[in-house]
């Protein structure tokens, strides 16, 4: 490359850094205190001068009493991750092929009531979520949080496949209907391998919505063995002498999995779904 | 003769009619039954508890009602703004066909990616006011004593803000982008055929496209900020004495000090500005939805 074109570029060059810098800082700083010396967390280098993995060590084998339940709280994460997903496609196949397979009197309503639901935040309606669980007696228990991030999330699910599914042609279901399918057989045969695509995209987001939400979790759960790893993560925060660099390791150990999730189905993710909608 | 084929052909649709409503009503049963137990009773409950005019009475009288108003709409308003100028801006670096430029979107989604919590707790630390990496250095290199970030009112709000914008500028500038390459490349063709300049292409023919993907952007951005509770709550806690709180963590301030129908009240207060918002996407977005 030639030095005219280089400084012509130049531009461009300097806004790719910036984003690069932006996009990483926060994350490398969690790295950075995640490696370093459990006592030294007091962090005066950009570059560590040891580099040690005894956090994770203390974070997998639970020998410090804020991660002593480390195992337990991956398996309560996970466990409401993947029920979330699968209730969320549950509830989100039969709303959407009921609404727009059957044609289900009132679906168009129904649609929009799901809209305005996805659209009101989810924090102004944790406070009454988190009472009404008490008074169903779910407080506690692992079903608040899947209950609640079905809740959150079948909304989202309902309209991104009415969307998906007002592509598939009528004339495939009509097709079947003469041969004398059942609406069953036309959920099972016609219908679901179509929707295949989307199904995945909305249970990752589910999976991914549940394993990530702090404020339903932190309100609903309670004792430490019953909490996810977010909450876990926030109870560090009421110690004042809190062991950073235990903390960024377990911070590390928690965003992994979910990160990896992201980028395997990333296809799914961020192309499809929202930007069709904002797009028009 | 006629009359009579015509009802042999009529009979089995109407019969697979009721057949195909007993499954849709049973399909829907799911959502409804989650959405009459986890939605309607909560809100229709939240409404009773917030709606006395005692609540309302003690939440105008608290003064940090009116602190976080301040801040919501400070928040909001600077947050959304700032976040949806550089996505829309960076929305033209990022359909620029370098390989480098792939690989740099890349690593740019990862702030979306990835859950929240750890990033937040790891830039609290990092401006923490003693043993941070950011006061440190600024001694180390500057010798000056830094600030107390998170303890002082402007800097833990601002600190906040950007907190939410690194989270989510990368979802609204992929969202951008794709709007951006929707703009048929023909037009910027013969713009160029007709010697016009950048800011006439962006002017007469990127502008007009993006308009209302933007507008619709920045809506929903809105709510959605409105909402985020972790970018507030998990870097300043509110504090320092409260005057840091918006309006999605001043609910949790009121259910820790036991005046949980307070809270209720505060988010009663906020439905006049978010319904209207939400109305008006709505609309835009079920449009999209019929066609």
């Amino acid at each position: 490359m030639t030095a005219t074109r280089f400084l012509e570029r130049l531009p461009l060059y300097l806004v790719g850094l910036a984003v690069a810098l932006w996009t990483l800082l926060p994350i490398y700083h969690l790295l950075l205190i995640a490696v370093s010396p459990p006592d030294k967390a007091v962090a005066g280098d950009i570059i560590p001068q040891t580099v040690t993995l005894q956090n994770f060590i203390t974070i997998l084998g639970s020998k410090h009493n804020l991660v002593q339940n480390f195992w337990t709280q991956i398996w309560n994460s996970t466990l409401i991750a993947v029920v979330t997903a699968l209730l969320t496609l549950v509830v989100g196949i039969g709303a959407n092929f009921s609404i727009s397979r059957l044609r289900i009197p009132g679906g168009r309503l129904i649609t929009n009531i799901a809209l305005l639901t996805y659209l009101i935040p989810a924090a102004f309606l944790a406070i009454p979520m988190y009472r009404t669980m008490g008074q169903y007696g779910f407080l506690d228990s692992p079903w608040s949080m899947i209950f609640a991030m079905v809740t959150l999330a079948s909304p989202y699910a309902i309209w991104v496949m009415n969307q998906a599914s007002a592509k598939l042609p009528v004339e495939l279901d009509e097709a079947a209907r003469i041969d004398g399918a059942t609406p069953l057989q036309i959920l099972r045969f016609v219908y679901l391998p179509l929707m295949a695509p989307t199904l995945v995209a909305i249970g990752i987001y589910a999976l991914l919505l549940a394993w990530n939400e702090y404020l339903y979790a932190f309100l609903m759960l309670s004792t430490e063995r019953q909490l996810t790893l977010a909450p876990a993560l926030g109870i560090f925060l009421a110690f004042d002498d809190a062991p950073w660099a235990l903390m960024m390791a377990a911070g590390a150990l928690y965003a992994l999995p979910p990160t990896i999730v992201y980028y395997m189905f990333r296809r799914y993710m961020v192309g499809g779904l929202t930007a069709g909608a904002v797009k028009g | 003769m006629t009359a009579v084929t015509m009802d042999v052909a009529a009979a089995p649709p109407r019969k697979r009619m009721s057949e195909e409503k007993f499954w849709a009503i049973v399909l829907i049963a799911p959502y409804v039954v989650v959405f009459a137990l986890f939605v309607v009773y909560p809100v229709l409950y939240g409404f009773w508890l917030g709606s006395s005019a005692n609540s309302f009475k003690k939440l105008f009288q608290d003064p940090i009602f009116v602190t976080t108003l301040w801040n919501t709409a400070i928040f909001v308003l600077v947050a959304v703004n700032l976040k949806m100028l550089v996505a829309l801006g960076l929305s033209a670096f990022f359909i620029l066909e370098y390989r480098w430029v792939r690989w740099l979107s890349v690593i740019f989604i990862i702030a979306w990616a990835m859950p929240s919590i750890p990033t937040i707790l790891s830039v609290r630390w990092m401006f923490n006011p003693e043993w941070g990496l950011v006061n440190n250095l600024l001694f180390k290199w500057f010798q000056i004593e830094g600030p107390g970030w998170l303890t002082e009112r402007h800097y833990g709000l601002t600190l906040a803000i950007l907190m939410h914008i690194w989270k989510s500028l990368p979802f609204w500038t992929l969202i951008l982008v794709a709007a951006r390459l929707a703009i048929p490349r023909d037009l910027y063709e013969s713009a160029d055929v007709d010697g016009a300049t950048r800011w006439q292409r962006f002017r007469f023919i990127t502008w007009p496209a993006m308009r209302a993907p933007y507008m619709t952007s920045v809506l929903l951005s809105s709510i959605w900020t409105l909402g985020d509770f972790n970018s507030v709550y998990l870097l300043t806690g509110g504090g320092p004495n409260d005057s840091t709180q918006v309006l999605a963590t001043l609910g949790v301030r009121y259910l820790r000090i036991d005046q949980i129908d307070v809270g209720m009240a505060a988010v009663i207060c906020a439905l006049p500005a978010i319904l209207p918002m939400v109305f008006f996407l709505m609309k835009r977005l079920s449009r999209v939805d019929e066609q």
